[in-house]
Formats: structure tokens, sequence, C-alpha cells
């Protein structure tokens, strides 16, 4: 179909409704990106550019934010700076700058961690039992499937955090508070309800002759599955992986409530930041930016999954 | 290659019978053909002979044996799936390899298998593509190779060419004939179109509701039709019927019409008492200004070298097939004479054929 321009065509849009279009999409872009490159741009502030009014629009860049995130440093009077010998390395004299002394790493390393453990492995988690699910409910005959699969869907229809304090008691007594595995199953038993629904979505897509060509072949079923089933939901799973990702990777009210020590995720920690030493809203800012590039690499890598996969239905081959 | 015999078998969906209590034999070699309208279990029935269903009664024995409860991988039959159901994600040598890859082969037999197979099919051009990109009779041709290369005890065809367009559909009927004269291997084909029944089996088995209606040369079922339904699948257009409220008292040799007598084979069972159907196929009726039965024609569809004519006559309305030669205008009234010999005379109650003597020659006339 190539633009004919001057033929009125009912399926092609118009320039003028392209142009109006094109003019959306940039404003909506321009609504969620500008928040999003003031946080990183605020990063590379030092703490006063960062809370100058007006706001600083030309500046000299710093690392000062990032170092602030990664270091904890304490405040010491000018005859003790005197008294130490030359700093050694850049971020040594960049805090020796603001007459203070580097005591060692952040936190914001290991919450870090915790946050890839606690995303990556509830969204595995979920999409491998979402997937099973869905194959069996896909091709089995099940009892009372139709009523299964609501009762599955109904576990969200409540807002999870409704339940925290249930939650929260029963962590207690099973001992699963502020532990990796903890937040892994409960991120999981969000998700999978989602993860039944969205692959079941996708499986009954794929039509059944393949696997029945397989069985023919001399596969089991389970060979079947493997081999033939799982290549071609590859996009689906990919969909659903970023959105169990996002979730757990963004999840802020169970992770503040259930973690406070060992298995604390990135979020309820950035904004603890602000308080150990003033108000540093670069140290803020830079761990605000680094948190959002796994999320961004993830769906970035996948792109192309996503857009066929949140599609999916819409067009058949 | 192998014998297939089908004894007693049915299929029961909840209260849904889909196959009721089919029996018959694929013969070792033979191109058999399950043909009947959509709904009629003949797909049912060939994937149980797959083992992709289980029966609910009856018996599948494979060159012997019985299979009826064996897993479909444990049979050693190839399937042919209408839409091909090639592998997506693979290439065509990976979807050729695939039945050879699990039975565990060394790669060097496997990749001279593909070859071989692939050269047979003239698609070995074509291995290291995508499916995905390949054309219709190309993706045949690869669900094909995928079948062959295993040298299964016999192939399973559901309805193969039906994702193909007509013209296609008609070249890859000869291929698929020609592939069976060279391998000679024993085939199961399903189709609900008869053309394609009729030119390439050996054997066609006919089906209505679950049931094996007829079992027969495709030139037997074509002249002897047991049944009224059989009658009226096969041929295009398909056998007139006239209803003959007079019935026949055993013996005659002619039926009463408006108008006359037609004179009809000799039957050789009892005439059951009641209404029986005069059947006649389009190509064995004629003009002729001296006959007793009187039509009018009431349509003429001129088709090249010959002509349909549609006639209404006092027992209902008639196709004809006469040569475009013949003289036939709208309105007018005709004399028609039916070949004797070709006549089939059916219960008008249950449908079912009488038995007649048919003179061979008139047969093969």
């Amino acid at each position: 179909m190539s633009g004919r321009t001057g033929a009125h065509s009912v399926v092609e849009p118009s320039p003028l409704t392209r142009r109006i279009a094109g003019a959306l999409v940039i404003c909506y872009a321009l609504i969620a990106i500008v928040p999003l490159l003031w946080i990183f741009v605020t990063g590379f502030k030092t703490p006063p550019d960062s809370i100058a009014y007006p706001p600083k629009m030309m500046f000299t860049p710093s690392l000062e934010g990032y170092v602030n995130l990664f270091t904890t440093r304490s405040r010491q009077s000018p005859e003790y700076m005197a008294s130490l010998p030359p700093a050694e390395t850049w971020y040594d004299r960049l805090a020796r700058s603001r007459n203070m002394v580097i005591a060692g790493p952040s936190k914001y390393g290991q919450r870090f961690v915790n946050s890839l453990v606690v995303a990556f492995g509830s969204t595995i988690l979920a999409v491998s039992l979402g997937t099973l699910t869905a194959y069996a409910f896909s091709r089995f005959r099940v009892p009372l499937a139709d009523d299964l699969m609501f009762f599955i869907l109904s576990t969200r229809m409540m807002p999870p955090i409704a339940v925290a304090i249930p939650i929260y008691l029963m962590y207690r007594s099973l001992g699963l508070s502020d532990t990796w595995l903890g937040m892994i199953l409960l991120y999981t038993a969000v998700n999978v309800s989602l993860a039944v629904w969205l692959m079941k979505g996708f499986i009954d897509e794929i039509p059944r002759e393949y696997e029945e060509a397989a069985l023919i072949d001399g596969y089991t079923r389970l060979q079947a599955f493997y081999k033939v089933v799982l290549p071609q939901a590859a996009t689906g799973i990919a969909a659903t992986a970023i959105f169990c990702l996002i979730f757990a990777w963004n999840e802020y009210a169970f992770a503040a409530l259930l973690t406070s020590g060992n298995a604390q995720t990135a979020p309820p920690f950035i904004p603890t930041i602000i308080g150990e030493g003033g108000l540093d809203w670069p140290a803020v800012a830079a761990g605000a930016s680094l948190f959002l590039l796994p999320i961004v690499v993830f769906t970035v890598i996948l792109r192309k999954h996503l857009l066929r996969g949140i599609t999916f239905g819409a067009v058949r081959k | 290659m192998a014998e297939i015999r089908i004894q007693d078998l049915r299929k029961a969906f909840g209260d849904f019978v889909a196959v009721e209590r089919s029996s018959f034999t694929v013969r070792d070699g033979d191109f058999f053909v399950m043909l009947g309208p959509s709904g009629c279990g003949k797909t049912t029935t060939l994937r149980m002979i797959a083992g992709l269903e289980l029966p609910t009664s009856g018996t599948i024995l494979l060159d012997g044996e019985d299979v009826t409860f064996r897993r479909a991988a444990q049979r050693d039959i190839a399937f042919v799936f209408q839409l091909f159901a090639l592998y997506p994600h693979m290439s065509v040598r990976r979807n050729i390899a695939f039945p050879l890859v699990c039975q565990g082969m060394a790669r060097a037999e496997i990749a001279a298998a593909v070859q071989e197979a692939a050269r047979f099919l003239r698609i070995d051009h074509l291995l290291d593509r995508a499916v995905s990109g390949l054309s219709s009779g190309d993706r045949q041709r690869v669900a094909l190779g995928r079948a062959i290369v295993r040298r299964p005890k016999a192939f399973l065809m559901d309805e193969p060419l039906g994702a193909l367009d007509a013209e296609f559909r008609a070249l890859m009927c000869q291929e698929l004939r020609a592939l069976h004269e060279r391998l000679r291997a024993t085939t199961v084909y399903v189709t609900h179109d008869q053309l394609e029944a009729m030119s390439m089996a050996d054997t066609v088995a006919v089906m209505n509701q679950g049931a094996v209606e007829q079992v027969g040369p495709p030139q037997q079922i074509y002249d002897n039709p047991v049944s009224m339904f059989v009658a009226d699948f096969i041929g295009s257009p398909p056998m007139n019927f006239l209803a003959m409220p007079g019935g026949l008292a055993s013996g005659e040799r002619s039926i009463s019409v408006a108008g006359g007598q037609i004179e009809i084979p000799p039957p050789t069972a009892a005439i059951p008492p009641g209404e029986l159907t005069l059947g006649i196929r389009p190509e064995h009726i004629s003009f002729d200004d001296a006959a007793a039965m009187r039509a009018g024609v009431v349509a003429v569809e001129y088709l090249g070298t010959t002509q349909l004519v549609t006639l209404d006559t006092a027992h209902g309305r008639l196709k004809a097939r006469l040569p475009a030669v013949t003289s036939a205008r709208v309105g007018e009234t005709v004399g028609l004479a039916f070949l004797t010999q070709r006549l089939s005379l059916f219960d008008g109650a249950t449908g079912r054929a009488i038995p007649v003597r048919r003179p061979m020659e008139a047969l093969h006339g």
C-alpha cells in the first residue's frame, strides 16, 4: 500500500492526521522523558547546584553524587584534615574538598544486588510456573478449567498491599522476613497469575499440530513441549518476563515493610540516602539513575519480542 | 510397509459419537482414501490410526500387531497435517531431520537420509532456507520429506491439499500419486474432495455420520453406490433421484412412470415393498422424442464439450450431461431416454441400494 497522494483512502491516515499523531507522540515523549532526564542530570550536579534556585541549566558536571552514593563519609575538623597524608584517589580528594573523609563503602551495591536477585529470581520462577500451568490449561482437559482460571485471576483483584499485615505476621513466624527467599516467593505469588493468563493466550495461539507432529515423529510430550512449544512461545515468554520483572523491580510497599537489613531491595533504600549527611539530592538522583539501568537494558534486549508480544493475537500469520 | 486393519472402531466424545463401529482393511501398498463430508468422522478415524486419539472401543492392527492403545511415537507411522505443521523455528533441513534426531541416528547418516529425501522430492536446493519463506507447494514437499525420511510403515495424510489453491491442488494430486507409484507405501488419505479421492485412490472408503458406507475402488463406488448418500456424494453434478411411489413387483423388468415404462437392470435380490427411488447419473440421460418420459427444459449450462441441462419431470427435477451439440432450449418439452444398464435402484425408505445385475460390456462401454 504505497501512499498515493491525492487519492482518498479509508485505511491510510491522511498526512494531516499523521502530523497530528506525530505531534501527540512527541508531546507525550517529552512529558515522560523530562523528569527522567532531570534525575539523570541531577546525578551529575554538586549538592549546592542541585538545590539552586532558579534551577541551573548550565553547570560543571561532578561525580560527587555517585561518590556519595557508593560511600559513607564522616565530617572532620580542618585541623584533622590538615594532619592527614595527601589523598591517594580522585574520590578521596572529592570527599576531602567538602571536609569529609571516606569511612567505607555504602550499602547501595548490596541493595542493588538484592534487587537483582529478588526481581530476576521471582521473574524466572513466575514465568516458569506460569508457562507450565498455561500449557496444561491450554492442552489438557482440566476439570473445572474455567473456574480454576478465574480463581487464578481473582488473586489479582485485591491490591496485594491489602494483605500486607497477614503476610507480615506469617513471614515473621516462618522466618521469611528480610530474606531473599521470602521476597522471591512473595513477588512470584503476585506475578504468577499474570504469567498464567498471558502465557495461556500465547500457547493457545500455537497450533496443536506442531506437538502432534513431534509426538508422531517419536518424541515424548515433555520433549515436544521443550523442543517445539517453548521455541514458539519465546515471544510470549519475553513479554511476560518483562511485565513480571518491572513489577518485581519497582515494588516498594512490601519491600519497605518486609525488608530492613540483609535482603532490603533498592527501592526502599534509595530514599534513605537523603538522610545520610544532609539533603544529598545528587546521590539520590545517581541511585535512581543506576536503578533504571537493568530494566532499560532488559527491555532493549527483548524489545523486538515485546512489540510482537503485547500485540499478540492481533495479527495472524 | 504394512497392512492396516480396523475392527469395530468406535469413538465417542461424551454424548457425541464421532466414529460408529467402523471396520475396514487397508491393504499393504494401497492408496486408501477416506472420503466424506465434514464432521463424518474421517479425521477422527485417521487420528486414531495415528495414535493421536484413543478409541472408545475396537482394535487397530498394524501389520498384524495390535497398536490400539500404543503411543503415537511407538507406531512407526508418519502423518502429514493439513497445515503441514512445519516447525517454524527450524530450517528445512532440521525439519526433515527432526524425526531422525529423535531416533538417535548418527549425524552423518541423518545428513545422508535428509539429502536423499530432499533430492527425491526435488527440494534439495531449499534445505538451508527457513520454512516461513517457502511457497505452499514447497512447504507441502517439506512436510512429505519429513514423512518419507523415516521410511515408516504407513503414511497418514489429513487433507494435505486443503490449504492449496485449486490449480496447484491438481498438480500436487499428480505428484502425490507419482510419489506413491515410486514408494508403494501404504497410505491413508483423508479428504472431502471427491475429485481428489477419485483421481488418486486405489480404494475409497465413503464415510457418513461416523460410519463407513462403502469401501471399494473408485469406479465401483461410482457405478454401484450402495446407498443414496454415496450416490449423491460422488459425482458432479450428483446422481439424479426420481421417486417411484408405485414400487415394483418382484420379477418385473420395468417400472411405470407417468406416460409409460422405464426398463431397469434385473435385480438380484428381493425388492422391498413400497416406494422406490430410481438413480440416474447425468451422463446416462439422452434426448429421445419417442421416449415415454417427458420433461421440460428449465435451464442450460454450457460447459464447452458438454452442457448441463436441468429438466423438470413428473417425478422430480433432473440434471443431464449432454454433448454440447445437442439442441436444448429453455421452455422446450423433450423426451428422455435412460441407459438401462447403468440405472440404480434404491429402497425409498432406507436409502439402501437394491443390487442389480449389469452386463460387463455395459460397465465399460
